[in-house]
């Protein structure tokens, strides 16, 4: 620290010339060698022999056309299926965290099934659980509960990534500093009001990037659903233009909207990770 | 536990508590009368941070009794919340909740636990705010408050459940030594106040000032409890002198 009282800040204009003359030149060279290996990359796939029939079979713009109504329709299903599944998937999944987290001996048996839970669940591809559930429950013929194969694939989905999603909470709870607790719980809040209002609060909070990440991929884990040919969801309905006219186009037409779903959820998962990073590093200077 | 007049606002009954095979309590015994301060000194791990969990009933205890309104608060199964509704406690760390306003950290307890309204509560907040010079921090976050204005936050929060007994436990010991001062006035307020508080501390010069008796707690027991004048400067024990040695020889360097 000098003894200088002034606040004004010192700028050298030469410093500032040099400093923008390097931003230029980076902005230059990233530019030029993006198209340059773009460029090679479009002329490697285009000049290569099978091109043609590639092209043909994958990238048909007038059958592209032709499919996208009823891809679209399938969309809505696929949108329907993810959006109902989300909401259940978090209340399942922090009662299975928190469950696991209780310590009172009459709590037991619930940490135990809890634990098992995230085990079995985890352990079992998606695909499987939605051929089992899909297939399995209906033909039990219960009385009372849906025998629609398609409720049962999502229900399958729901299974999957409560534990799933249960990991990652129970990883943000365990996070949360147990002084936090102590202080709640110092305050008169019984066990209830400190998680309700002190730890699951925080908890979910650092976890939010890891829970999106997570509902990226079940977003496009709805495509597994098709398997069980149940509801014309979109990549059911790719499957079935593309098996009849042994076109792939409806594919990738398909891809293309699994893309536009997943990419604006991947940019605020990212936006809201950097937002944490920085919240965290308040005052910590600059870099 | 039978007559009411007289009886001290907390009493404890030879309490211990050890932590596996290490016995941090040995026979703790201690009369706190209403009204008065009592300065818990002793070298770093002689059992006071836990002496006050304990009290606080965040820490179960192994043997002995803790009065308080004629009942032994410290018995399994006794309603833990209901206790610490009346016993308040300030940690060394603070412990604010981070995600939470500093008005949302004071009112949470009371509309909660007590059931006040919102209105209510936050009238009860402002109001000590105020009083300690903390008014316009109210919509802050605590990770933009300073050390001091953190502690005096959560000083204020403990407040906000109108406790019978305040207990400190080393506040002042994470703060920067600027900041000591402003957390202390807080204290010299609430003895003025007639508030019951028992502290833990290393600060010997504040301990004189405003304890109305001071305990000197070594090997897990009270080895010597008296006015401050006695304890501080005219110390009966070998201990205790030698701890008071230490803490002036640490001062010096």
């Amino acid at each position: 620290m000098t003894s200088t009282t002034s606040a004004a800040p010192v700028h050298d204009p030469e410093r500032l010339a040099a400093i923008a003359s390097r931003r230029r030149r980076n902005t230059t060279v990233s530019t030029v060698s993006t198209v340059v290996v773009l460029g090679i990359l479009t002329l490697l796939i285009v000049t290569s022999p099978g091109w043609p029939a590639v092209r043909e079979s994958f990238f048909n713009a007038e059958y592209a056309r032709d499919v996208l109504p009823d891809i679209l329709k399938g969309l809505r299903l696929t949108v329907i299926m993810f959006a109902t599944a989300e909401p259940v998937i978090l209340v399942v999944g922090l009662l299975l965290a928190v469950v696991r987290g209780l310590t009172a001996p009459i709590f037991t048996p619930l940490r135990i099934l809890s634990i098992a839970y995230a085990d079995v669940v985890r352990g079992i591809p998606t695909i499987l659980l939605i051929l089992m559930f899909g297939f399995g429950i209906p033909a039990l013929n219960l009385q009372g509960l849906p025998d629609s194969p398609l409720f049962w694939a999502w229900f399958a989905l729901v299974v999957s990534y409560s534990a799933y999603v249960a990991e990652v909470l129970r990883a943000g709870l365990e996070s949360v500093h147990p002084s936090q607790r102590a202080a709640a719980r110092a305050l008169g809040l019984n066990q209830y009001q400190s998680l309700r209002y002190v730890v699951v609060p925080q908890a979910v909070r650092r976890v939010t990037p890891p829970l999106l990440n997570d509902f990226i991929a079940l977003q496009k884990d709805t495509a597994l659903v098709a398997i069980i040919g149940a509801g014309i969801e979109m990549t059911r309905a790719a499957q079935i233009y593309a098996f009849d006219a042994f076109n792939y186009t409806p594919f990738v037409v398909a891809a293309c909207f699994y893309i536009l779903l997943t990419v604006p959820l991947s940019r605020w998962a990212d936006w809201m990770a950097e937002r944490q990073r920085r919240r965290s590093q308040a005052g910590g200077g600059a870099l | 536990m039978t007559s009411s007049e007289a009886r001290p606002a907390l009493r404890l009954e030879k309490v211990h508590k050890a932590y596996g095979d290490n016995a941090v309590l040995r026979g703790v015994s201690l009369d706190i009368d209403e009204h008065e301060v009592v300065a818990l000194i002793g070298s770093s791990g002689c059992g006071k941070s836990t002496l006050l969990r304990c009290l606080d009933l965040l820490e179960p205890i192994d043997a002995g009794a803790i009065w308080f309104e004629g009942e032994d608060i410290s018995w399994p199964g006794y309603d833990v919340n209901a206790a610490r509704r009346k016993i308040g406690i300030v940690f060394q760390s603070f412990n604010l909740f981070p995600h939470r306003s500093v008005i949302d950290n004071i009112t949470l307890a009371p509309r909660k636990v007590l059931g006040l309204g919102g209105d209510e509560a936050e009238a009860r907040a402002s109001d000590l705010l105020t009083r300690f010079g903390l008014a316009d921090k109210a919509a802050d976050y605590p990770d933009r408050l300073s050390g001091g204005q953190q502690q005096r936050v959560a000083i204020v929060r403990a407040l906000a459940m109108q406790p019978k007994i305040m207990l400190f436990d080393e506040i002042t010991s994470a703060l920067d030594p600027e900041l000591v001062g402003e957390v202390l006035n807080v204290i010299r307020d609430l003895k003025q106040a007639g508030l019951t508080m028992v502290l833990a501390t290393h600060e010997m010069t504040f301990a004189r000032e405003v304890a109305t008796r001071v305990a000197f707690l070594d090997g897990g027991e009270v080895a010597e409890l008296g006015p401050p004048e006695q304890v501080l400067s005219d110390p009966q024990q070998e201990r205790t002198r030698q701890f008071l040695r230490r803490v002036t020889e640490a001062r010096r360097i």
